[in-house]
Protein backbone atom coordinates (compact mmCIF):
# COMPACT_ATOMS: atom_id res chain seq x y z
CA UNK A 1 0.00 0.00 0.00
CA UNK A 2 2.97 2.35 0.16
CA UNK A 3 2.69 5.17 -2.28
CA UNK A 4 5.55 7.37 -3.33
CA UNK A 5 4.86 10.82 -4.63
CA UNK A 6 7.02 13.34 -6.41
CA UNK A 7 6.57 15.88 -3.61
CA UNK A 8 7.50 14.23 -0.37
CA UNK A 9 5.61 15.37 2.67
CA UNK A 10 6.58 14.76 6.25
CA UNK A 11 4.98 11.58 7.59
CA UNK A 12 1.25 12.33 8.03
CA UNK A 13 1.57 15.75 6.40
CA UNK A 14 2.07 17.85 9.57
CA UNK A 15 5.56 18.74 10.73
CA UNK A 16 6.86 17.04 13.88
CA UNK A 17 6.59 20.10 16.12
CA UNK A 18 2.95 20.58 15.22
CA UNK A 19 2.27 16.93 15.93
CA UNK A 20 3.95 17.27 19.33
CA UNK A 21 1.79 20.28 20.11
CA UNK A 22 -1.35 18.35 19.19
CA UNK A 23 -0.22 15.30 21.18
CA UNK A 24 0.25 17.49 24.25
CA UNK A 25 -3.31 18.75 23.84
CA UNK A 26 -4.52 15.16 23.45
CA UNK A 27 -2.68 14.07 26.61
CA UNK A 28 -4.30 16.86 28.57
CA UNK A 29 -7.68 15.99 27.09
CA UNK A 30 -7.28 12.35 28.10
CA UNK A 31 -6.27 13.40 31.59
CA UNK A 32 -9.46 15.50 32.00
CA UNK A 33 -12.21 13.52 30.23
CA UNK A 34 -14.71 15.77 28.48
CA UNK A 35 -12.73 18.99 29.00
CA UNK A 36 -12.16 21.03 25.86
CA UNK A 37 -8.44 21.70 25.43
CA UNK A 38 -7.48 24.58 23.13
CA UNK A 39 -4.82 23.81 20.53
CA UNK A 40 -3.11 25.63 17.68
CA UNK A 41 -5.22 24.32 14.84
CA UNK A 42 -3.36 24.44 11.50
CA UNK A 43 -4.65 25.18 8.08
CA UNK A 44 -5.21 21.87 6.31
CA UNK A 45 -5.59 21.11 2.62
CA UNK A 46 -9.37 20.87 2.92
CA UNK A 47 -11.99 23.38 4.05
CA UNK A 48 -13.32 23.81 7.58
CA UNK A 49 -16.32 21.62 8.10
CA UNK A 50 -14.78 18.72 6.19
CA UNK A 51 -12.91 17.29 9.12
CA UNK A 52 -9.87 19.50 9.67
CA UNK A 53 -9.96 18.80 13.40
CA UNK A 54 -10.25 15.05 12.95
CA UNK A 55 -7.48 14.99 10.36
CA UNK A 56 -5.08 16.84 12.64
CA UNK A 57 -5.79 14.47 15.52
CA UNK A 58 -5.34 11.46 13.24
CA UNK A 59 -2.12 12.91 11.85
CA UNK A 60 -0.79 13.40 15.38
CA UNK A 61 -1.50 9.85 16.57
CA UNK A 62 -1.03 7.73 13.41
CA UNK A 63 2.07 5.50 13.18
CA UNK A 64 3.49 3.46 10.30
CA UNK A 65 2.02 0.23 11.71
CA UNK A 66 -1.51 1.57 12.08
CA UNK A 67 -4.39 0.24 9.99
CA UNK A 68 -6.67 3.13 9.12
CA UNK A 69 -10.41 3.15 8.48
CA UNK A 70 -12.29 6.34 7.58
CA UNK A 71 -16.06 6.59 7.59
CA UNK A 72 -18.50 9.34 6.76
CA UNK A 73 -22.06 8.91 8.06
CA UNK A 74 -21.25 5.23 8.59
CA UNK A 75 -20.09 4.66 5.05
CA UNK A 76 -16.57 3.90 3.82
CA UNK A 77 -17.18 5.07 0.27
CA UNK A 78 -18.60 8.57 0.42
CA UNK A 79 -16.60 11.61 -0.69
CA UNK A 80 -15.32 12.74 2.69
CA UNK A 81 -14.23 9.24 3.70
CA UNK A 82 -12.58 8.42 0.37
CA UNK A 83 -10.61 11.65 0.29
CA UNK A 84 -9.39 11.56 3.87
CA UNK A 85 -8.38 7.89 3.46
CA UNK A 86 -6.46 8.72 0.27
CA UNK A 87 -4.86 11.72 1.99
CA UNK A 88 -3.36 9.49 4.68
CA UNK A 89 -2.45 6.78 2.18
CA UNK A 90 -0.41 9.33 0.29
CA UNK A 91 1.19 11.06 3.25
CA UNK A 92 1.86 8.05 5.48
CA UNK A 93 1.62 4.93 3.30
CA UNK A 94 -0.20 3.07 6.09
CA UNK A 95 -2.46 0.17 5.38
CA UNK A 96 -6.16 1.04 5.10
CA UNK A 97 -9.21 -1.09 5.59
CA UNK A 98 -12.97 -0.87 5.62
CA UNK A 99 -13.32 -3.59 8.28
CA UNK A 100 -14.02 -2.12 11.71
CA UNK A 101 -12.49 -5.09 13.52
CA UNK A 102 -9.23 -4.93 11.56
CA UNK A 103 -8.64 -1.19 12.01
CA UNK A 104 -6.44 0.21 14.78
CA UNK A 105 -7.37 3.82 14.04
CA UNK A 106 -10.81 4.93 12.84
CA UNK A 107 -11.60 8.48 11.82
CA UNK A 108 -15.32 9.03 11.80
CA UNK A 109 -17.82 11.61 10.75
CA UNK A 110 -21.23 11.49 12.45
CA UNK A 111 -21.42 7.75 13.21
CA UNK A 112 -19.84 5.17 15.51
CA UNK A 113 -19.39 1.75 13.85
CA UNK A 114 -21.93 -0.92 14.80
CA UNK A 115 -19.33 -3.64 15.45
CA UNK A 116 -18.18 -3.57 19.07
CA UNK A 117 -14.84 -1.84 19.53
CA UNK A 118 -11.89 -3.29 21.36
CA UNK A 119 -9.10 -2.16 23.64
CA UNK A 120 -6.24 -0.67 21.65
CA UNK A 121 -8.44 0.86 18.99
CA UNK A 122 -8.49 4.66 18.65
CA UNK A 123 -11.56 6.52 17.40
CA UNK A 124 -11.20 10.04 16.04
CA UNK A 125 -14.33 12.18 15.75
CA UNK A 126 -14.75 15.20 13.50
CA UNK A 127 -16.45 17.92 15.53
CA UNK A 128 -18.06 21.04 14.05
CA UNK A 129 -19.23 22.67 17.31
CA UNK A 130 -17.41 21.46 20.45
CA UNK A 131 -19.35 23.65 22.88
CA UNK A 132 -22.64 21.96 23.87
CA UNK A 133 -24.07 25.20 25.30
CA UNK A 134 -23.18 27.41 22.37
CA UNK A 135 -26.70 27.84 21.03
CA UNK A 136 -28.01 28.87 24.44
CA UNK A 137 -25.07 30.96 25.60
CA UNK A 138 -23.13 32.59 22.78
CA UNK A 139 -20.35 34.05 24.96
CA UNK A 140 -17.45 31.66 25.28
CA UNK A 141 -16.09 33.44 28.35
CA UNK A 142 -19.38 32.59 30.05
CA UNK A 143 -19.56 28.96 28.92
CA UNK A 144 -16.03 28.41 30.21
CA UNK A 145 -17.06 29.67 33.64
CA UNK A 146 -20.15 27.44 33.54
CA UNK A 147 -17.97 24.42 32.73
CA UNK A 148 -15.45 25.36 35.43
CA UNK A 149 -18.16 25.60 38.08
CA UNK A 150 -20.20 22.68 36.65
CA UNK A 151 -23.29 24.87 36.32
CA UNK A 152 -25.25 22.91 33.78
CA UNK A 153 -28.84 24.04 34.35
CA UNK A 154 -28.76 25.53 30.87
CA UNK A 155 -28.46 22.12 29.20
CA UNK A 156 -31.72 21.02 30.73
CA UNK A 157 -33.37 24.24 29.55
CA UNK A 158 -32.71 22.96 26.04
CA UNK A 159 -34.26 19.56 26.78
CA UNK A 160 -37.19 21.25 28.57
CA UNK A 161 -37.85 23.31 25.46
CA UNK A 162 -37.91 20.16 23.35
CA UNK A 163 -40.51 18.51 25.55
CA UNK A 164 -42.59 21.69 25.81
CA UNK A 165 -42.62 22.04 22.04
CA UNK A 166 -42.78 18.46 20.78
CA UNK A 167 -43.92 16.41 23.75
CA UNK A 168 -40.67 14.46 23.89
CA UNK A 169 -36.95 15.18 23.73
CA UNK A 170 -36.66 15.92 20.02
CA UNK A 171 -32.87 16.25 19.90
CA UNK A 172 -31.85 13.33 17.68
CA UNK A 173 -28.18 14.00 17.06
CA UNK A 174 -25.39 15.80 18.93
CA UNK A 175 -27.24 14.79 22.08
CA UNK A 176 -25.41 16.24 25.12
CA UNK A 177 -23.73 13.86 27.56
CA UNK A 178 -22.24 14.11 31.04
CA UNK A 179 -18.74 12.67 31.12
CA UNK A 180 -17.45 10.94 34.24
CA UNK A 181 -20.00 12.83 36.34
CA UNK A 182 -18.23 16.11 35.67
CA UNK A 183 -18.12 17.77 32.24
CA UNK A 184 -21.04 18.14 29.85
CA UNK A 185 -19.78 17.33 26.37
CA UNK A 186 -20.99 17.44 22.80
CA UNK A 187 -20.55 13.94 21.32
CA UNK A 188 -20.24 15.52 17.81
CA UNK A 189 -23.25 15.13 15.51
CA UNK A 190 -23.59 11.38 15.94
CA UNK A 191 -27.22 10.18 16.14
CA UNK A 192 -28.35 9.65 19.72
CA UNK A 193 -28.66 6.00 18.71
CA UNK A 194 -24.86 5.91 19.12
CA UNK A 195 -24.76 7.63 22.52
CA UNK A 196 -24.88 4.36 24.52
CA UNK A 197 -21.73 3.24 22.66
CA UNK A 198 -19.79 6.15 24.17
CA UNK A 199 -20.34 4.78 27.66
CA UNK A 200 -17.61 2.51 29.06
CA UNK A 201 -16.18 2.00 25.59
CA UNK A 202 -12.90 0.01 25.65
CA UNK A 203 -11.46 2.13 22.81
CA UNK A 204 -9.82 5.53 23.20
CA UNK A 205 -12.07 8.24 21.76
CA UNK A 206 -10.57 11.54 20.59
CA UNK A 207 -12.55 14.54 19.35
CA UNK A 208 -11.04 17.24 17.15
CA UNK A 209 -12.64 20.57 16.18
CA UNK A 210 -10.43 22.36 13.65
CA UNK A 211 -12.24 25.64 13.19
CA UNK A 212 -12.99 26.01 16.90
CA UNK A 213 -9.46 24.85 17.81
CA UNK A 214 -10.49 22.42 20.51
CA UNK A 215 -9.59 18.82 21.33
CA UNK A 216 -11.35 16.64 23.90
CA UNK A 217 -11.28 12.98 24.74
CA UNK A 218 -12.88 9.98 26.39
CA UNK A 219 -10.27 7.57 27.76
CA UNK A 220 -11.21 3.87 27.62
CA UNK A 221 -13.93 2.80 30.06
CA UNK A 222 -15.16 6.32 30.86
CA UNK A 223 -18.74 6.52 32.18
CA UNK A 224 -20.81 8.67 29.81
CA UNK A 225 -24.40 9.50 30.64
CA UNK A 226 -26.90 11.08 28.24
CA UNK A 227 -28.78 13.95 29.88
CA UNK A 228 -32.49 13.44 30.51
CA UNK A 229 -35.40 14.13 32.84
CA UNK A 230 -36.62 11.57 35.38
CA UNK A 231 -40.04 11.47 33.73
CA UNK A 232 -38.63 11.71 30.20
CA UNK A 233 -35.72 9.26 30.17
CA UNK A 234 -33.16 9.03 27.38
CA UNK A 235 -34.27 6.83 24.47
CA UNK A 236 -32.65 5.91 21.18
CA UNK A 237 -34.31 5.81 17.77
CA UNK A 238 -36.12 2.61 16.69
CA UNK A 239 -37.30 1.37 13.33
CA UNK A 240 -40.32 -0.73 12.48
CA UNK A 241 -38.53 -2.74 9.81
CA UNK A 242 -35.16 -4.47 9.53
CA UNK A 243 -32.39 -3.48 7.09
CA UNK A 244 -33.59 -4.28 3.54
CA UNK A 245 -30.18 -5.63 2.55
CA UNK A 246 -28.88 -7.61 5.51
CA UNK A 247 -31.95 -7.93 7.73
CA UNK A 248 -30.27 -6.39 10.79
CA UNK A 249 -32.65 -5.17 13.45
CA UNK A 250 -30.02 -3.75 15.77
CA UNK A 251 -28.34 -1.12 13.58
CA UNK A 252 -28.93 2.50 12.63
CA UNK A 253 -30.93 2.63 9.38
CA UNK A 254 -30.89 5.24 6.63
CA UNK A 255 -33.97 5.78 4.53
CA UNK A 256 -33.09 5.58 0.84
CA UNK A 257 -35.44 6.76 -1.88
CA UNK A 258 -35.22 4.31 -4.76
CA UNK A 259 -37.30 5.95 -7.50
CA UNK A 260 -39.40 9.04 -8.12
CA UNK A 261 -42.67 7.33 -7.24
CA UNK A 262 -41.98 7.42 -3.53
CA UNK A 263 -40.55 3.92 -3.12
CA UNK A 264 -38.07 3.75 -0.33
CA UNK A 265 -36.07 1.26 1.65
CA UNK A 266 -34.26 1.25 4.96
CA UNK A 267 -30.67 0.08 4.97
CA UNK A 268 -27.84 0.08 7.51
CA UNK A 269 -25.91 3.33 7.57
CA UNK A 270 -22.77 1.37 8.56
CA UNK A 271 -21.74 -0.04 5.17
CA UNK A 272 -19.07 -2.37 6.58
CA UNK A 273 -21.50 -3.88 9.08
CA UNK A 274 -24.13 -4.41 6.38
CA UNK A 275 -21.70 -5.99 3.90
CA UNK A 276 -20.08 -8.29 6.40
CA UNK A 277 -23.53 -9.52 7.41
CA UNK A 278 -24.46 -10.13 3.79
CA UNK A 279 -21.20 -11.99 3.12
CA UNK A 280 -21.42 -14.12 6.25
CA UNK A 281 -22.69 -17.68 5.70
CA UNK A 282 -26.48 -17.66 5.46
CA UNK A 283 -26.96 -19.75 8.60
CA UNK A 284 -24.84 -17.43 10.69
CA UNK A 285 -26.64 -14.28 9.55
CA UNK A 286 -30.02 -15.91 10.10
CA UNK A 287 -28.96 -17.06 13.54
CA UNK A 288 -27.86 -13.63 14.62
CA UNK A 289 -31.05 -12.22 13.20
CA UNK A 290 -33.16 -14.64 15.19
CA UNK A 291 -31.15 -13.73 18.22
CA UNK A 292 -31.80 -10.06 17.62
CA UNK A 293 -35.52 -10.62 17.12
CA UNK A 294 -35.72 -12.81 20.20
CA UNK B 1 -35.03 49.30 67.98
CA UNK B 2 -34.70 46.53 70.54
CA UNK B 3 -36.17 44.00 68.14
CA UNK B 4 -33.72 45.12 65.50
CA UNK B 5 -30.80 44.69 67.83
CA UNK B 6 -31.76 41.23 68.98
CA UNK B 7 -32.02 39.94 65.39
CA UNK B 8 -28.91 40.15 63.25
CA UNK B 9 -29.39 41.95 59.94
CA UNK B 10 -29.83 40.00 56.69
CA UNK B 11 -27.33 42.22 54.96
CA UNK B 12 -24.68 44.48 56.40
CA UNK B 13 -22.99 46.97 54.10
CA UNK B 14 -20.03 48.92 55.45
CA UNK B 15 -18.01 51.65 53.79
CA UNK B 16 -18.56 50.55 50.18
CA UNK B 17 -16.63 52.67 47.68
CA UNK B 18 -15.99 52.50 43.97
CA UNK B 19 -14.01 54.74 41.68
CA UNK B 20 -13.61 54.70 37.93
CA UNK B 21 -10.18 56.18 37.34
CA UNK B 22 -10.14 59.59 39.05
CA UNK B 23 -13.89 59.77 39.26
CA UNK B 24 -15.49 58.68 42.52
CA UNK B 25 -18.68 56.82 41.67
CA UNK B 26 -19.49 55.76 45.18
CA UNK B 27 -18.08 56.86 48.52
CA UNK B 28 -18.41 55.23 51.90
CA UNK B 29 -21.96 53.83 51.74
CA UNK B 30 -23.11 51.89 54.79
CA UNK B 31 -26.45 50.43 55.87
CA UNK B 32 -28.12 47.36 57.32
CA UNK B 33 -31.08 45.50 55.91
CA UNK B 34 -33.32 43.24 57.99
CA UNK B 35 -35.36 40.26 56.70
CA UNK B 36 -38.57 41.34 54.99
CA UNK B 37 -37.49 44.96 54.75
CA UNK B 38 -37.65 46.98 51.54
CA UNK B 39 -35.05 49.70 51.09
CA UNK B 40 -35.31 52.25 48.32
CA UNK B 41 -32.23 53.96 46.92
CA UNK B 42 -33.17 57.23 45.24
CA UNK B 43 -31.21 59.96 43.55
CA UNK B 44 -30.73 61.53 40.16
CA UNK B 45 -29.03 59.87 37.20
CA UNK B 46 -25.34 59.37 37.78
CA UNK B 47 -25.62 59.66 41.56
CA UNK B 48 -24.18 56.17 42.09
CA UNK B 49 -27.40 54.22 42.70
CA UNK B 50 -26.70 51.50 40.20
CA UNK B 51 -23.03 51.33 41.17
CA UNK B 52 -24.13 50.75 44.76
CA UNK B 53 -26.57 48.03 43.71
CA UNK B 54 -24.05 46.23 41.50
CA UNK B 55 -21.43 46.35 44.23
CA UNK B 56 -23.74 44.87 46.85
CA UNK B 57 -25.03 42.21 44.47
CA UNK B 58 -21.41 41.22 43.76
CA UNK B 59 -21.82 41.92 40.07
CA UNK B 60 -18.99 44.43 40.25
CA UNK B 61 -16.25 44.35 42.87
CA UNK B 62 -16.05 47.53 44.97
CA UNK B 63 -12.69 49.14 45.76
CA UNK B 64 -13.40 49.51 49.45
CA UNK B 65 -15.73 48.29 52.15
CA UNK B 66 -17.46 45.04 52.93
CA UNK B 67 -20.79 43.36 52.24
CA UNK B 68 -21.91 40.65 54.63
CA UNK B 69 -24.92 38.41 54.06
CA UNK B 70 -26.75 36.18 56.52
CA UNK B 71 -26.15 32.79 54.89
CA UNK B 72 -28.77 30.10 55.62
CA UNK B 73 -27.62 28.45 58.82
CA UNK B 74 -24.21 30.11 58.68
CA UNK B 75 -24.32 33.61 60.16
CA UNK B 76 -23.02 36.75 58.50
CA UNK B 77 -20.44 36.05 55.81
CA UNK B 78 -18.42 38.47 53.73
CA UNK B 79 -19.53 37.83 50.14
CA UNK B 80 -16.23 38.91 48.62
CA UNK B 81 -14.24 36.38 50.62
CA UNK B 82 -16.44 33.53 49.36
CA UNK B 83 -15.31 31.49 46.38
CA UNK B 84 -16.82 32.41 43.03
CA UNK B 85 -18.80 29.16 43.04
CA UNK B 86 -20.35 29.97 46.45
CA UNK B 87 -21.15 33.52 45.39
CA UNK B 88 -22.80 32.37 42.18
CA UNK B 89 -24.79 29.76 44.03
CA UNK B 90 -25.97 32.44 46.46
CA UNK B 91 -26.89 34.71 43.56
CA UNK B 92 -29.13 32.10 41.98
CA UNK B 93 -30.74 30.70 45.10
CA UNK B 94 -31.03 33.20 47.95
CA UNK B 95 -30.85 36.32 45.81
CA UNK B 96 -32.71 37.67 42.85
CA UNK B 97 -31.82 40.46 40.48
CA UNK B 98 -34.47 42.31 38.50
CA UNK B 99 -33.07 44.35 35.64
CA UNK B 100 -34.57 47.55 34.34
CA UNK B 101 -34.73 46.02 30.87
CA UNK B 102 -36.34 42.57 31.12
CA UNK B 103 -34.35 41.37 28.10
CA UNK B 104 -31.20 41.52 30.28
CA UNK B 105 -32.66 39.15 32.85
CA UNK B 106 -34.61 36.75 30.63
CA UNK B 107 -33.78 34.32 27.88
CA UNK B 108 -35.87 35.91 25.18
CA UNK B 109 -35.94 32.91 22.81
CA UNK B 110 -36.74 30.30 25.42
CA UNK B 111 -40.33 29.66 26.58
CA UNK B 112 -41.71 31.34 29.70
CA UNK B 113 -41.88 27.96 31.45
CA UNK B 114 -38.20 27.24 30.87
CA UNK B 115 -37.30 30.77 31.96
CA UNK B 116 -39.01 30.18 35.28
CA UNK B 117 -37.63 26.65 35.60
CA UNK B 118 -34.01 27.43 34.78
CA UNK B 119 -32.94 28.12 38.35
CA UNK B 120 -34.57 24.91 39.53
CA UNK B 121 -32.85 22.91 36.80
CA UNK B 122 -29.58 24.56 37.82
CA UNK B 123 -30.18 23.27 41.34
CA UNK B 124 -30.62 19.74 40.05
CA UNK B 125 -34.40 19.41 39.51
CA UNK B 126 -34.71 16.67 36.89
CA UNK B 127 -38.46 16.06 36.78
CA UNK B 128 -40.23 17.71 33.86
CA UNK B 129 -43.72 17.41 35.37
CA UNK B 130 -42.71 19.12 38.61
CA UNK B 131 -40.80 21.84 36.77
CA UNK B 132 -43.83 22.56 34.66
CA UNK B 133 -46.17 22.61 37.63
CA UNK B 134 -44.05 25.10 39.53
CA UNK B 135 -43.63 27.24 36.40
CA UNK B 136 -47.42 27.33 35.95
CA UNK B 137 -47.91 28.19 39.60
CA UNK B 138 -45.45 31.06 39.43
CA UNK B 139 -46.91 32.46 36.24
CA UNK B 140 -50.24 32.54 38.02
CA UNK B 141 -48.77 34.27 41.03
CA UNK B 142 -47.35 37.06 38.88
CA UNK B 143 -50.67 37.31 36.99
CA UNK B 144 -49.55 35.86 33.67
CA UNK B 145 -52.04 33.51 32.00
CA UNK B 146 -50.60 29.97 32.48
CA UNK B 147 -51.82 29.22 28.94
CA UNK B 148 -48.82 31.21 27.76
CA UNK B 149 -46.31 28.92 29.46
CA UNK B 150 -44.87 27.77 26.12
CA UNK B 151 -44.64 31.23 24.54
CA UNK B 152 -41.31 33.01 24.35
CA UNK B 153 -41.00 36.30 26.28
CA UNK B 154 -40.33 37.96 22.94
CA UNK B 155 -44.10 37.75 22.34
CA UNK B 156 -44.93 39.31 25.74
CA UNK B 157 -45.73 42.94 26.52
CA UNK B 158 -43.31 45.03 28.58
CA UNK B 159 -45.28 44.58 31.78
CA UNK B 160 -45.59 40.83 31.30
CA UNK B 161 -41.88 40.52 30.64
CA UNK B 162 -41.12 42.37 33.84
CA UNK B 163 -43.48 40.12 35.81
CA UNK B 164 -41.93 37.05 34.19
CA UNK B 165 -38.51 38.27 35.23
CA UNK B 166 -39.75 38.57 38.79
CA UNK B 167 -41.24 35.05 38.70
CA UNK B 168 -37.97 33.66 37.33
CA UNK B 169 -36.14 35.15 40.29
CA UNK B 170 -38.63 34.17 42.97
CA UNK B 171 -38.93 30.50 42.06
CA UNK B 172 -36.11 29.49 44.43
CA UNK B 173 -37.73 31.41 47.32
CA UNK B 174 -34.90 33.93 47.71
CA UNK B 175 -34.61 36.11 50.79
CA UNK B 176 -33.14 39.17 49.09
CA UNK B 177 -34.03 40.84 45.80
CA UNK B 178 -32.09 43.54 44.02
CA UNK B 179 -34.21 45.64 41.71
CA UNK B 180 -32.80 48.19 39.32
CA UNK B 181 -35.55 50.60 38.23
CA UNK B 182 -38.08 47.76 37.97
CA UNK B 183 -40.95 49.95 36.79
CA UNK B 184 -39.33 52.71 34.80
CA UNK B 185 -39.94 51.27 31.33
CA UNK B 186 -43.65 50.76 31.90
CA UNK B 187 -46.68 52.99 31.49
CA UNK B 188 -48.43 54.27 34.58
CA UNK B 189 -51.29 51.76 34.92
CA UNK B 190 -48.94 48.82 34.35
CA UNK B 191 -46.53 50.34 36.88
CA UNK B 192 -49.29 50.49 39.45
CA UNK B 193 -50.17 46.80 38.98
CA UNK B 194 -46.54 45.78 39.19
CA UNK B 195 -45.98 47.79 42.36
CA UNK B 196 -49.06 46.22 43.85
CA UNK B 197 -47.74 42.77 42.96
CA UNK B 198 -44.31 43.50 44.40
CA UNK B 199 -45.83 44.75 47.63
CA UNK B 200 -47.91 41.63 47.93
CA UNK B 201 -45.00 39.27 47.15
CA UNK B 202 -42.51 40.94 49.48
CA UNK B 203 -45.03 40.68 52.29
CA UNK B 204 -46.08 37.07 51.57
CA UNK B 205 -42.54 35.78 51.18
CA UNK B 206 -40.88 37.87 53.90
CA UNK B 207 -38.66 39.08 51.08
CA UNK B 208 -36.11 41.80 51.69
CA UNK B 209 -35.42 44.05 48.73
CA UNK B 210 -33.18 46.87 47.64
CA UNK B 211 -34.96 48.92 45.01
CA UNK B 212 -33.07 51.48 42.99
CA UNK B 213 -35.40 54.08 41.57
CA UNK B 214 -35.58 57.71 40.56
CA UNK B 215 -39.32 57.70 41.11
CA UNK B 216 -40.23 58.87 44.61
CA UNK B 217 -43.73 57.44 44.24
CA UNK B 218 -42.24 53.95 43.88
CA UNK B 219 -40.21 54.53 47.01
CA UNK B 220 -43.27 55.79 48.87
CA UNK B 221 -45.37 52.76 47.90
CA UNK B 222 -42.85 49.98 48.27
CA UNK B 223 -40.16 50.92 50.70
CA UNK B 224 -39.98 50.91 54.46
CA UNK B 225 -36.78 52.87 54.51
CA UNK B 226 -34.91 54.90 51.97
CA UNK B 227 -31.47 56.18 51.16
CA UNK B 228 -30.93 59.40 49.18
CA UNK B 229 -27.79 59.63 47.08
CA UNK B 230 -26.03 62.50 45.40
CA UNK B 231 -22.62 62.54 43.70
CA UNK B 232 -21.82 59.04 44.92
CA UNK B 233 -22.56 59.82 48.56
CA UNK B 234 -25.44 58.94 50.81
CA UNK B 235 -26.81 62.34 51.85
CA UNK B 236 -29.83 61.25 53.82
CA UNK B 237 -31.41 58.05 55.04
CA UNK B 238 -34.33 57.11 57.23
CA UNK B 239 -37.91 55.87 57.23
CA UNK B 240 -39.59 56.54 53.90
CA UNK B 241 -42.38 58.72 55.26
CA UNK B 242 -39.99 60.65 57.43
CA UNK B 243 -37.58 61.39 54.58
CA UNK B 244 -40.29 62.28 52.09
CA UNK B 245 -42.46 64.36 54.42
CA UNK B 246 -39.70 66.06 56.34
CA UNK B 247 -36.57 66.15 54.19
CA UNK B 248 -33.52 67.50 56.02
CA UNK B 249 -30.82 67.69 53.37
CA UNK B 250 -31.00 70.42 50.74
CA UNK B 251 -30.81 67.92 47.90
CA UNK B 252 -33.63 65.79 49.32
CA UNK B 253 -35.73 68.91 49.71
CA UNK B 254 -35.09 69.74 46.06
CA UNK B 255 -35.93 66.18 45.03
CA UNK B 256 -39.19 66.11 46.96
CA UNK B 257 -40.26 69.53 45.72
CA UNK B 258 -39.52 68.52 42.11
CA UNK B 259 -42.28 65.92 42.06
CA UNK B 260 -45.20 67.03 39.91
CA UNK B 261 -48.60 66.48 41.40
CA UNK B 262 -51.41 66.42 38.88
Amino acid sequence: MTTTTAISYNFAYLDERTKRMIRRAILKAVAIPGYQVPFGSREMPLPYGWGTGGIQVTAAVIGPKDVLKVIDQGSDDTVNAVNIRRFFQRTTGVETTTRTTEATLIQMRHRIPEAPLAEGQVLVYQVPVPEPMQRLEPRETTTRVLHALAEYGLMHVKLYEDIARYGHIATTYDYPVLVNGRYVMSPSPIPKFDNPKLDMNPALQLFGAGREKRIYALPPYTPVESLSFDDHPFEVQRWDEPCALCGATDSFLDEIITDDRGSRMHVCSDSDYCQSRQQAPAGQAAASEEQAIA
Amino acid sequence: MNAALSHPPLLRVRGIGKRYGDRVALHDASFDLWPGEVLAVVGESGSGKSTLLNAIAARDKPDAGSVEFQVRGGGLQDIFSMTEAQRRLLARTDWGFVHQNPADGLRMDVSAGANVGERLMGLGERHYGRLRASAAEWLQRVEIDPQRIDDAPRTFSGGMRQRLQIARNLVTQPRLMFMDEPTSGLDVSVQARLLDLLRQLTRQMQLAAIVVTHDLAVARLLAHRMVVMQHGRVVESGLTDQVLDDPQHAYTQLLVSSVLTP
